[in-house]
């Protein structure tokens, strides 16, 4: 077990760094704060391998923040300079080449890492209650997460972040009456211009990750107020020893502490071959037209958002316009989006966990997974068919998920829960 | 003095504290959000923009930029002009009625003069520039069939407009291609966002 005490001795036994710690704890709430959080945060003793992508995302957010900021010292945000800076970044600054691809592929290996994040709270029932707000904590990261992508990606300036954001900036001119203004009004300029680029600089670099960091703040801070779920979706508070300590519990430090520094050794290792061998990814995560300049005369052939945005952007194109308009893709786009902070009420099952749940969640759950990854490849695919048929099917296997849940989990036959964790 | 708190007073107070705080952030929220609209120089630059169309072939196409956007001028000969009554049944706004246009160009060539044709190249679906495929028939890469009369063809969804920019049924795009309010100078010239009439 390990001893809470072993850090206060550090702090403070006997000597001047035991001295100096007694005068910060008197006047801040160090060592409580270090209890609270870490050394007496008492974790579920069952944690498996889905629970390695909340410490990663944590991680790959400070590796986007520390990569971003030394991009920010030779970029320039203006249309005039904005690609070349890039280029710059790429040929003549020192490992300027491989800040950048760290940055890029964070951002693609943060999407990799939040679905794996989000699916692991629906395999084991972790936005349940009492846990709904931290679920909905992380649906706003997510929402965060994709604002600051799609601001992001408009940087480099090349023709694809130009005419992606062309295609999405014009979502919002679909809106009756206002559209036409609101996109004004979001590109400062009748067009995707140097003072829209400008604009999405500092939402990317300042004001995006300011929410962000809030929000994750607010997040953990709700977990550690609840506690952790686990893979059995048993509370483990309901069994605790005479001192308060729950019995299935070890303590996050340093327990989960080293085996999340386990998984992020793999992670870097995977990481680092994605940076080193292949930061494209085929296309995936540099796209082609991407290293061509913004060209506003000139579409690329074929526009597609960066992957992790395709199967919204599949569910957009699925929609077909009618009554003149085609609000109701956008419409489709932003309630498949908000859908997911109605999960916890959505879902009437009175297990948390698959494992004990019945054959339909289960058949459901896999179902809507692999629909989301056909969905996502449709979505970089022409708007032909068979891609075009695929999508509506898709699209109503999507929201037929969450909207039959309440029904469907209901009903399904599931096992009773243990009154302990297991292995 | 009794140590009597009156709650009423304090919720009024309170509430009269909020609303007047509340109506000050909304007052201080109006520069911010009004920073956003595009500001003087952005206009200046938005100004109208005069295109010299003496050197325009018939059957050929300019492309030239006002406010960022590509706008197409072309020279339509007698036979396109023809062509446009011929496929009214295939089209979803055969009239323009549901689209944007100035109402100086409502009317079946869409146009002020049909010789000439001033569109918008952005595609009222999403955004992109539709290609110019002015040759009827079917196309060697197969997205056009033989009964294509010409016109303009979107790369990024597959949406079809005709020659007037007059949008084609069961595809993406809702509506007709936009036109940009534009007038004649005189014969060689055409002004682009400025009405007819109207002093630049």
């Amino acid at each position: 077990m390990a001893d809470p005490d072993a850090v206060t001795a550090i702090v403070r036994g006997p000597g001047r760094l035991a001295r100096l710690g007694a005068w910060i704890d008197e006047r801040f709430p160090m060592t409580e704060l270090w209890r609270e959080h870490a050394s007496e945060y008492w974790a579920p003793k069952n944690f498996n391998f889905w629970y390695y992508f909340g410490s990663l995302a944590l991680f790959v957010l400070v590796l986007q923040i520390v990569t971003g900021i030394f991009l920010t010292m030779s970029y320039k945000p203006s249309a005039e300079e904005a690609f070349g800076s890039v280029e710059y970044i790429m040929r003549d600054v020192e490992w300027g080449w491989l800040i950048r691809y760290m940055h890029s592929t964070g951002a693609s290996a943060f999407f990799i890492v939040v679905y794996l994040h989000m699916f692991r709270a629906l395999l084991y029932g972790s936005h349940r209650k009492p846990r709904e707000l931290l679920w909905i904590f992380g649906v706003l990261i997510y929402l965060a997460l994709m604002a600051e992508a799609f601001f992001g990606y408009l940087l480099p300036w090349g023709n694809m972040s130009y005419w992606g954001a062309q295609v999405i900036v014009s979502l919002f001119g679909t809106f009756p009456l206002i559209g036409d203004s609101l996109i004004e009004w979001i590109r400062g300029d009748y067009f995707i211009s140097d003072i829209t680029l400008n604009r999405f600089f500092a939402l990317h670099v300042v004001a995006l990750p300011l929410v962000l960091i809030f929000l994750v703040v607010a997040h953990i801070l709700a977990l550690h107020e609840v506690g952790s779920n686990n893979p059995d979706g048993v509370e483990i508070k309901k069994n605790k020893d005479a001192s308060g300590r729950p019995l299935d519990s070890v303590a996050f430090h340093p327990y989960y502490t080293v085996k999340d520094l386990w998984g992020l050794s793999v992670f870097l290792v995977l990481f680092a071959g994605v940076v080193f061998f292949a930061p494209e990814m085929g296309g995936l995560f540099l796209e082609p037209p991407n290293f061509e300049p913004a060209n506003p005369l000139l579409t690329p052939p074929h526009i597609a958002p960066v992957w992790y945005f395709t199967p919204y952007y599949a569910i957009l194109r699925a929609v077909p316009a009618f009554m003149n308009t085609q609000v109701w893709g956008v419409l489709a786009l932003f309630a498949a989006v908000l859908l997911l902070f109605f999960v916890p009420w959505l879902d009437k099952s009175p297990v948390k966990s698959i494992r004990y749940r019945g054959p339909i969640y289960k058949v459901s759950l896999m179902v809507f997974a692999a629909n989301f990854l056909v969905l996502g490849y449709c979505g970089m695919k022409p708007a032909v068919q068979p891609f075009k048929g695929i999508s509506v099917v898709g699209t109503i296997i999507y929201f037929a998920f969450f909207l039959l849940m309440p029904w469907y989990s209901r009903i399904d036959r599931t096992k009773p829960e243990p009154a302990r964790v297991t292995k | 003095m009794a140590e009597t708190i009156d709650k009423g007073r304090r919720q009024l107070l309170t509430a009269a504290t909020t609303l007047t705080g509340a109506v000050g952030v909304a007052f201080a929220a109006v520069p911010f959000l009004s920073s956003w609209k595009p500001s003087a120089r952005a206009k200046a630059l938005g100004a109208p923009v005069e295109i010299d169309i003496s050197k325009l072939e018939a059957g050929a196409m300019l492309k030239i930029q006002w406010r960022g956007k590509p706008v197409l001028v072309v020279r339509r000969t007698p036979e396109m002009i023809e062509s446009l009554g011929n496929h009214d049944a295939r089209l979803r706004d055969p009239g323009s009625d549901a689209s944007k246009q100035p109402d100086y160009t409502k009317n079946p060539a869409r146009a002020i003069k049909p010789e000439f044709l001033v569109l918008l190249g952005v595609c009222t679906h999403l955004g992109c520039l539709p290609q110019n495929r002015f040759a009827p028939g079917a196309s060697a890469d197969g997205v056009l069939t033989a009964d294509w009369p010409g016109g303009f063809f979107c790369p990024c969804h597959g949406s079809k407009f005709d020659l007037a920019g007059r949008v084609f049924a069961g595809v993406p795009a809702p509506v007709n291609l936009e036109i940009p309010p534009y007038s004649f100078k005189d014969d060689a010239h055409i002004v682009v966002g400025l009405d007819p009439g109207k002093e630049a």
